[in-house]
């Protein structure tokens, strides 16, 4: 049953799924399989459109991106799905509960759905989410919806991956501070207020409109705020439209190209970052770092004396 | 190298009112240090085997109450061939007579635990089987 990366590759661009779940794997367990597979497929990608969802835990991003993916089925569109869930600190295990919400379109051929555990990264993605993205790009999907995890105020990084970001709210959740905070609220390119059934929705949509009013509209977008509701599909085809608008919108503008740009550089960045935590590991065993800390910790050294001592030991790699 | 993150699909087939068992093992799990990816109650065999191969997990393992588990396993294992993914082992728990477990056995369910099964049996159980 052991193919070769390359069978799997072949495999999974003619659509195999079996393939696909198989290569995403791979990208997980070790970046060297990951910029293989990505050389023999990158000639592929830039093709699938990918919506970001992103919100506290709770909010409702699951159902949601269950109620998109039936907008975008209906337009018998092929949909990738990578929803996130965080990794325990102190086990190293996940619970990916997800799919619980999207039950609907298990057994549908044309929808792949994969759950990830952000594993030790921050940021509300995994290190390998962006090459995951790839992997469904290449396999064809035309739609890629990624779930972040729940959200506090600083995981943004879906940004860094995704054309259309909506940032989903509850009411409730806090007053107006919360929204003029820097973070989350800052990435939104559509605003879902979800569980719109609920009290204090109005209060929810005038303070997101406040804080749209007070930032500055450099491009010249003007950013929806959609009411959604996990029961009911009225909310959901708005946001569907609402997504369909920002998507022409970025074309128009020109504003795709410049975001894919961006994007570019933050998947080297991101890459660049993860090599050199690799290539520390790699030098500096984890008896060593624990030797390191509790130095630190009975201030025998500073940690920057420490780091002083270690750079010379890394330069191998730059 | 660290070790191999195991991902394990903890489904419930079926008509099965309650998951509590599920959850306890799939919170077992968790703090074994395993990726858990958990589906919940009333899932179809084509939806369970639709699930382990878009998640490529290490292992199956199915919960029922109901009392249809010689049906259901049957069909999951049947699915799983036909998808071509019947190396991807299945094992089991929840209410099963010892008398139905030789012929699970025979149909290739790997293991079925019963009630009050040790949570630190299943972990160690699914690391040995999955260590091929």
């Amino acid at each position: 049953m052991i193919s070769s990366i390359d069978e799997l590759i072949q495999k999974m661009i003619s659509g195999d799924k079996r393939a696909l779940g198989k290569i995403i794997t791979l990208m997980e367990e070790n970046s060297s399989s990951s910029a293989y597979i990505i050389s023999q497929i990158y000639a592929l990608t830039g093709k699938a459109y990918i919506v970001g969802i992103t919100g506290p835990p709770g909010s409702g991003k699951s159902s949601i991106v269950d109620k998109l993916v039936s907008c975008y089925r209906n337009e018998n569109l092929k949909v990738g799905v990578i929803a996130i869930d965080p990794t325990s600190p102190f086990t190293g295990g996940a619970i990916l509960g997800d799919r619980i919400r999207m039950k609907s379109h298990y057994t549908d051929r044309d929808v792949f759905i994969r759950s990830m555990a952000t594993r030790g990264n921050l940021g509300g993605l995994s290190r390998a989410t962006s090459d995951a993205i790839k992997a469904l790009d290449a396999f064809g999907s035309d739609i890629i919806i990624v779930e972040t995890v729940g959200a506090g105020q600083i995981e943004v990084d879906i940004v860094k991956v995704a054309d259309t970001v909506i940032v989903i709210s509850v009411p409730g959740m806090g007053d107006i501070i919360q929204t003029l905070k820097a973070g989350i609220m800052e990435i939104g390119d559509i605003f879902a207020v979800n569980k719109a059934d609920l009290d204090g929705v109005e209060k929810c949509i005038l303070e997101i409109k406040m804080m749209l009013e007070l930032s500055e509209n450099k491009n010249g977008w003007i950013h929806p705020i959609v009411k959604t509701f996990g029961n009911r599909d009225d909310g959901a085809n708005e946001l569907y439209e609402a997504i369909k608008n920002h998507r022409k919108y970025l074309l128009e503008s020109g504003h795709h190209e410049k975001k894919k740009i961006m994007r570019g550089k933050a998947d080297l960045i991101n890459i660049l970052q993860n090599l050199f935590i690799k290539n520390l590991y790699d030098v500096i065993s984890e008896e060593e770092m624990e030797e390191f800390g509790k130095k630190i910790a009975n201030r025998e050294k500073d940690p920057y004396e420490i780091i002083e001592e270690i750079i010379p030991r890394l330069k191998k790699f730059l | 190298m660290p070790e191999r993150k195991l991902r394990i699909l903890i489904a419930k087939p079926g008509l099965d009112g309650h998951d509590r068992g599920a959850k306890v093992v799939a919170r077992a799990l968790r703090d074994a240090g395993m990726e858990v990816i958990y589906t919940g109650l009333r899932q179809t065999p084509e939806s369970i085997v639709e699930t382990a191969i878009q998640e490529d997990v290490d292992a199956i393992g199915l919960s029922i109450l109901s009392g249809a588990h010689n049906h259901l396993f049957k069909k999951v294992i049947e699915l799983l061939n036909n998808e071509g993914a019947n190396d991807i082992p299945i094992f089991g728990g929840g209410i099963v007579p010892e008398e139905d477990i030789p012929y699970l056995k025979h149909i290739g369910v790997k293991k079925i635990f019963g009630p009050g099964t040790n949570t630190e049996d299943i972990v160690a159980y699914i690391k040995e089987m999955t260590n091929k």
